[in-house]
């Protein structure tokens, strides 16, 4: 399987998400620099994290803008599997691939540390390998991740179960307490009508090798491979 | 030509900056203030020379980038 991780000037968890597919997980990894055109021979797109063009604007609101989102769009249109993390969500709710917005965090502080998210789908492609509602360790980094749409928009998604990830406590409660950033129903992360687009704030990069304190974020990445090699 | 783009959050969204400096400014005694919100000015320079068209290609820019209208609304002059 071969991953393709986008590029943008500002982006910073791109050598992390590239070492975790290549050298965790044996796959195929390149990097795209956000000039390309083409994602040819590509199975699956990350957008990492980091601070795309210095968040000048919004968060991923200029990111959008380069050459190689279109070429996301339409990769996305066709059914590849793109993944954005932290900024890469942010990128892909400014592109119109997922609703909804990434506002400043209720506290307005940088962000950084552990949290508990539930997984709340277990049926997507990116999570199968984890337990319906099992509460995983995965970090966060961000200012910006305060998670908003309208009630319609909020509506929908729970409706139709594409909330993937939800802010929680170790045992998996949903709780206020448990929401770091003041995301609307403490959303983590979420999916596309399609099933193929999936954008999340914690960084499951950052959760894949013990030695960084948790391997709960290995479960997305195995997901993704294993679906792919069953198809 | 100029065209000055006024962003600001909708109502009923949530502006924890305008919250934090509507706290300083109550902090200071200026406790008349109910609330605060902010927003973004921007100031551009057009080379257009049709006032009608370039307001019309503001308007566009306003909704593919300058402002995202999930969370936001626009205003724009033009001098």
């Amino acid at each position: 399987m071969k991953f393709g991780i986008i590029v943008f000037p500002g982006s910073n968890c791109d050598h992390d998400c590239y070492h975790v597919v290549k050298h965790v997980f044996n796959q195929e990894a390149e990097y795209v620099w956000h000039k390309e055109t083409s994602l040819k021979g590509l199975d699956c797109l990350i957008l990492p994290g980091g601070f795309s063009y210095g968040d000048y604007l919004r968060t991923g609101a200029i990111a959008c803008c380069s050459p190689v989102m279109s070429e996301v769009v339409s990769f996305a249109g066709k059914g590849g599997l793109v993944l954005g993390i932290c900024n890469g969500f942010q990128i892909l709710t400014e592109a119109g691939l997922l609703p909804g917005v990434l506002m400043r965090n209720r506290d307005l502080k940088f962000i950084c540390k552990d949290t508990f998210v539930r997984v709340d789908n277990d049926s997507t492609v990116f999570t199968g390998r984890y337990g319906k509602a099992e509460a995983i360790k995965v970090p966060i980094a961000h200012a910006d991740g305060n998670y908003f749409a309208d009630k319609e928009a909020i509506d929908a998604l729970e409706g139709s179960g594409r909330v993937v990830f939800r802010y929680s406590t170790a045992a998996g409660e949903v709780t206020p307490e448990a929401n770091p950033n003041g995301s609307v129903n403490n959303i983590a992360g979420i999916i596309n009508e399609k099933g193929n687009v999936l954008g999340m704030m914690p960084h499951p990069e950052r959760a894949a090798e013990q030695a960084l304190g948790s391997i709960d974020g290995r479960g997305l990445f195995e997901s993704i491979i294993e679906g792919f090699a069953g198809q | 030509m100029k065209a000055r783009v006024y962003v600001t959050l909708k109502k009923g969204v949530l502006d924890p900056q305008g919250r934090a400096v509507m706290g300083a400014l109550n902090s200071m005694n200026f406790s008349e203030v109910e609330d605060v919100r902010i927003g973004k000015f921007m100031e551009l320079e057009l080379k257009g020379e049709s006032r009608a068209d370039e307001e019309a290609r503001v308007r566009r820019m306003c909704e593919k980038l300058l402002a995202n209208t999930v969370i936001e609304n626009y205003r724009i002059e033009m001098e």
